[in-house]
């Protein structure tokens, strides 16, 4: 495809650049890259930008991508923010920069492994030992590891902006476990949709080849012992890390299992998965922990995030460790001052991408150069520890610069001065306006099976925070922008999965951790105990708005009867505690189980515990499932809409579309998610918590007996909570009986919501569960089932139907029968299938 | 001299380990005034996995794994080792210890490169300028570099109290600055952390020392222990060990197992369980005279 004929340069004319602007050349005239996209802000109205803005965000929202602060409380997920302007980079610039970020690799790759081997950088005068060894990310036991691949740095990522030269400079550079190349797949997605004409008629490169080289590489990496292809895992801080939303999407969307720390365990010096069908071999390790956590043995001993012994498993050549351990040493803006010298000394070459003049303090002449300096200098600490930032001496008094002076002298080696570049600006749209922004570029670059590097045709742009901040933070957050490198021929389509490969790899059980088999467990049971809550819920709601009931004593009674059951059934801490219950209000308790996400039991607080499982297994949901999973939780646990409301007839319409949401996404995972362990655990999770909420409401509701008019308007209830109701009326076409409605619930087999049903279902799941055994034998779990079961069909309904004095005691000793069987069933299940937790503990002698 | 060393080290677990990792540096090193003439570690239970390796700093590491359930976990590393004499230092050796640090950034031989990595702060020994002014009162300028840090060691010797109650692993330099008192690996970090922060190079050294019983009575099984003293890099000369728990320079009593920054690079045994919840540790070390 050919680029599109260029538009007459239409230039947007309040657009107030910077002294050296990415759109707009030194003359004013739009640089030709940006032709088609300044014609499009040029017509652009003020409605249709902010149109484009809310498009945008709609579509990032509705594909789930967040990032979270950290630090912040457990579970804030932010928004993720995307600018509608793109960053176009020019083919002939692109050029540049993928021959400066490959050289770049190159010799990082050859410092890299030249530190962890012989070190004659050092000894040949090239690098001070001091800046090496003072620096957090130069790990002693790394030391002499290798990877079976020609190159020691298999991904590199580098921040990139325009300097006043009009070159592209390099800001830093990532290599511990660089983060960003996710959401470029993100922000991508969204721009084709959002922005797919300007897209097309710019003509961008394609960045999915890149994944398929990054994937080819990690199965380049020797295989275990019968394998064809190595197995590849992720291995993530897990969903409290800034950046998890990054991990579970790439897991998802290269085809690889994400694990957390515990999900490995190292034996026999080789790594192995935790995974429901038992220890399943690993041989690629995608790192997304810092080093120094990932092993307590040899590294942070009080680390939760690591594998005890996997470094030596490493060593033992058995294990893939991607980027190698060693890796942040990288890290160390020190080492700009010596790449030149090194580039010269290696390859007789200067670099082709500049960075900042770069002092390190360890040297003295430096130091004295950047204290002399130092109210025009930019002091960085080596390390990339959030404890000393960027600090501009440009902009501190006196007595601030006295104090940077006598920190810096306390330990030269830890720090250094820069020269302060400004970057070029580039527009942006902020709400209807347009305004010049800096930015910068985080390119990034995977190794190639053969020991090559190869650039990403794109990157992650963030933009500074306001038109006039002169910094952009290195941190996620803030406003990102996609980057549009053109081509002159766009390449094709390219699949991330190679022609010669069937299909994705079949998730099977080996691949699915016992982490994430529990977490679709419980979010299966969240999801169901929320469902029953809300109808529960509902049904409360209506008898305050409607009356229910012939007479004034009669709606009265079964109001009193529905709290109490309430209550009950989902076993809610009292309100207030120092409170008599019975002085709270009706009204006051159902609004409260319907909006205090503080108060265990209550709607909010299910659905925050179903929003933290399924987001823990965030990798495995399909994107529709995902988008309903959002959209409840979006209304109910992150916003703010339904607590603001008083009156409680408003919450039918809410609770209506939480049930409808929770049966969706029960129907989805019945047509989208493949019949496997993790489906089965899912599926499991829900009936067990179905069959136990049926028994809890009858056990509230029923075992009490009531006079005739009374009992029908609890039975019509309980069958209005178990969704029954509809079809009770339809099968008997009377008023609710008791024996009809028991048997209804119990025993009948074609009832989706009776616990027959739910038992028929857990058997078919379970037996399908791996380590399940055929034949005569039984399990644990088969032999709860088969007895289980069989009482159930064993039941005699009309004596369980039968009262006295009051009550049904047949009935209610039944019931918590049939309860604590299922309860055991749930703690044989997590025995047998879900990882146990086992606190390390470390031993010094 | 010539040694038989046998350490033993026994955790027992309150409820069985099912797993275990770990990493012992028990093995005594080859250098030039110590031979390492046998070499035997005994772990029980059997390891699964057993690798030995040499780590950045040269010492002998030997990793384990344990993969069945065991209440108890013996580790007994038997050795001999002939040390011989030191060799005295030359008078005078080094030079005035304030051209030291010149002395280094100007040379380019691979020993001081790699001292130069010890002068720095390391994980459990911190550079601080009230450590750098505890010393200079025994490093008055321009004094020969041996003798101030000779004098040095005489001084932890004698205003520092042995006391095995007061600290522990984990306790930091400056409180024992502080207090004045500890056991020989806070007088070896201690003296390390004052010699860094003055910008000279120093090591910390794990080994043996051989104890004699008093007079007159015999020696009691198991009643030495793991020792530790402090290595300074002197130009021209080398490593050049002292001992300032006994206020000595190690000689033919001194049995070097490993050296590294800080404790952290030495410990003898390190390791990870996984259940076995609380342990009880023994450690018993013999070093008889063959």
């Amino acid at each position: 495809m050919a680029v599109a004929a260029t538009p007459k340069n239409t230039l947007p004319t309040d657009y107030a650049r910077g002294p050296w602007d990415e759109m707009l050349g030194a003359d004013g005239r739009v640089n030709p890259s940006w032709s088609h996209v300044a014609a499009w802000l040029g017509g652009l109205t003020p409605e249709q930008a902010g149109a484009t803005g809310g498009e945008i965000r709609r579509l990032l929202r509705e594909n789930g991508v967040t990032y979270s602060m950290h630090g912040e409380a457990d579970g804030e997920h932010r928004a993720w923010q995307l600018d509608a302007v793109p960053w176009v980079v020019s083919e002939q610039d692109w050029r540049t920069v993928e021959a400066g970020l490959i050289q770049r690799a190159e010799l990082l790759d050859h410092v890299l492994t030249d530190l962890h081997g012989e070190q004659r950088l050092i000894s040949g005068g090239w690098l001070p030992p001091e800046l090496i060894h003072a620096h957090r990310g130069y790990l002693r036991p790394c030391h002499g590891m290798r990877l079976a691949s020609k190159r020691q740095l298999i991904l590199y990522a580098a921040d990139l902006a325009r300097g006043p030269d009009g070159r592209m400079w390099i800001v830093n550079d990532r290599t511990q476990a660089p983060s960003g190349s996710g959401y470029v797949v993100e922000n991508r997605v969204v721009m084709t949709r959002a922005m797919q004409r300007l897209f097309h008629r710019t003509g961008v490169r394609r960045i999915a080849g890149f994944f398929r080289t990054l994937r080819q590489t990690l199965e380049s990496f020797p295989a275990h012992a019968g394998a064809r292809e190595p197995r590849v895992v992720i291995l993530t801080p897990g969903p409290l890390s800034e950046t998890y939303f990054e991990h579970a999407f790439l897991a998802s969307y290269l085809g690889y299992a994400l694990v957390q720390g515990d999900d490995l365990t190292v034996r026999d010096g080789s790594v192995w998965l935790r995974s429901l069908g038992g220890l399943e071999p690993v041989d690629v390790i995608i790192r997304r922990v810092d080093a120094w956590f990932c092993d307590p043995l040899e590294l942070k001993e009080d680390s939760q995030l690591g594998v005890p012994g996997l470094l030596e498993a490493m060593r033992a050549g058995n294990v893939a460790i991607v980027n190698h351990p060693g890796s942040g040493v990288l890290e160390n803006p020190g080492l700009m001052a010596f790449l030149p010298g090194i580039a010269r000394h290696l390859r007789n070459e200067e670099l082709i991408l500049p960075a900042a003049a770069t002092w390190w303090c360890g040297e003295k002449q430096a130091r004295e150069t950047v204290l002399a300096r130092l109210d025009k200098m930019v002091v960085k600490s080596i390390h990339r520890a959030p404890t000393f930032g960027t600090v501009f001496g440009a902009t501190l008094d006196a007595k601030d610069l006295a104090a940077l002076r006598e920190r810096i002298l306390a330990a030269p080696e830890c720090y250094v001065g820069q020269e302060q570049v400004g970057f070029s600006t580039q527009p942006c749209l902020n709400g209807s306006t347009i305004e010049a922004r800096r930015g910068v570029l985080r390119g990034f670059v995977t190794s190639t099976p053969d020991g090559n590097y190869m650039v990403m045709p794109g990157g992650l742009t963030r933009i500074a925070a306001s038109p006039d901040a002169l910094v952009v933070s290195s941190q996620l957050g803030g406003v990102s922008k996609d980057t549009w490198v053109q081509g002159v021929d766009p390449e094709p389509f390219v699949s991330l999965w190679s022609e010669t490969e069937q299909s994705q790899p079949e998730l099977d059980s080996r691949n699915v951790p016992s982490r994430s088999g529990e977490n679709l467990y419980w979010t299966g049971r969240y999801a169901e105990r929320a469902e029953g809550t809300a109808r529960l819920l509902r049904r409360a709601v209506i008898s305050f708005v409607e009356a229910i009931g012939d007479d004034e004593a009669q709606l009265s009674r079964h109001r009193e009867i529905l709290m109490a059951g309430l209550v009950g059934v989902t076993n809610a801490a009292p309100i207030d505690a120092a409170k008599n219950a019975s002085v709270v209000r009706d009204e006051e308790e159902v609004a409260s189980l319907l909006t205090d996400p503080l108060r265990p039991g209550s709607l909010p607080d299910n659905l925050r515990s179903f929003r933290n499982a399924a987001y823990a297994v965030r990798d495995l949901w399909s994107p529709d499932s995902w988008r309903v999973i959002e959209a409840l939780i979006r209304e109910w646990v992150d916003g703010k809409a339904p607590s603001n409301r008083r009156e409680l007839d408003h919450y039918t319409d809410p609770l209506n579309r939480l049930i409808l949401h929770l049966t969706a996404l029960l129907g989805l995972n019945l047509e989208s998610m493949t019949r496997d362990a993790g489906w089965r655990l899912l599926d499991s999770g829900r009936r067990i918590e179905r069959a136990q909420f049926l028994l809890s409401v009858i056990r509230n509701f029923l075992v009490e007996t009531r006079p005739a008019g009374e009992e029908q308007l609890v039975m019509e209830t309980v069958l209005a909570a178990s969704d029954s109701l509809v079809t009770y009326r339809k099968r008997y076409r009377t008023h609710p009986r008791i024996e009809l409605v028991l048997e209804l619930l119990l025993l009948e087999p074609n009832n989706a919501r009776s616990l027959l049903y739910q038992m028929q279902r857990l058997s078919a799941n379970i037996e399908q569960l791996p380590r399940q055994l055929q034949g005569a034998r039984l399990t644990p779990e088969q032999r709860i089932l088969v007895d289980t079961s069989s009482r159930l069909r064993l039941a005699d309904i009309s004596q369980l139907a039968q009262g006295s004095n009051g009550s049904r005691k047949k009935l209610e000793a039944f019931v918590g029968n049939m309860s604590n069987s299922l309860y055991q069933l749930s703690n044989s299940l997590t025995l047998t299938y879900f990882r146990h937790a086992e606190s390390p503990h470390f031993l010094r002698g | 001299m010539h040694y038989k060393i046998r350490h033993r080290t026994s955790y027992r677990y309150d409820v069985p380990a099912n797993l275990c990792h770990n990493e012992a540096r028990l093995r005594p090193l080859d250098l030039p005034g110590q031979r390492c003439l046998s070499w035997k570690l005994t772990i029980g239970p059997e390891p699964e996995f057993h690798r030995s390796r040499r780590d950045s700093f040269g010492n002998h590491i030997d990793y384990f794994s344990i993969q069945r359930p065991h209440p108890e976990l013996v580790i007994t590393a038997e050795s001999e080792v002939e040390v011989l004499s030191h060799g005295q230092l030359a008078l005078g050796a080094g030079g005035a210890w304030d051209k030291v640090k010149e002395t280094l950034l100007n040379a380019k031989d691979p020993a001081s490169l790699d001292a130069r990595a010890f002068t720095l702060s390391s994980p459990l020994i911190p550079v601080l300028p009230a450590l750098a002014d505890f010393a200079r009162q025994d490093f008055t300028p321009g004094r020969c570099i041996q003798e101030a840090v000779a004098a040095f060691n005489s001084r932890i010797y004698r205003e520092f109290k042995f006391d095995p109650d007061f600290t522990t692993v984990a306790t930091p330099v400056e409180e024992v600055l502080e207090n004045r008192r500890g056991v020989c690996q806070d007088f070896a970090q201690l003296m390390i952390a004052s010699l860094r922060s003055l910008g000279l190079p120093a090591k910390y050294v794990s080994g043996y020392l051989e104890t004699l019983p008093p007079p007159g009575k015999p020696k009691m099984v198991g009643a030495d222990a793991s020792h530790a003293w402090v290595s300074v890099f002197v130009p021209g000369q080398g490593w050049t060990d002292f001992d300032p728990t006994n206020d000595v320079r190690p000689g033919e009593r001194h049995i070097t197992v490993a050296t590294g920054r800080d404790y952290r690079d030495v410990s003898p045994l390190r390791g990870v369980t996984v259940g076995g919840a609380n342990h009880h540790l023994k450690v018993s070390v013999d070093v008889t005279p063959v």
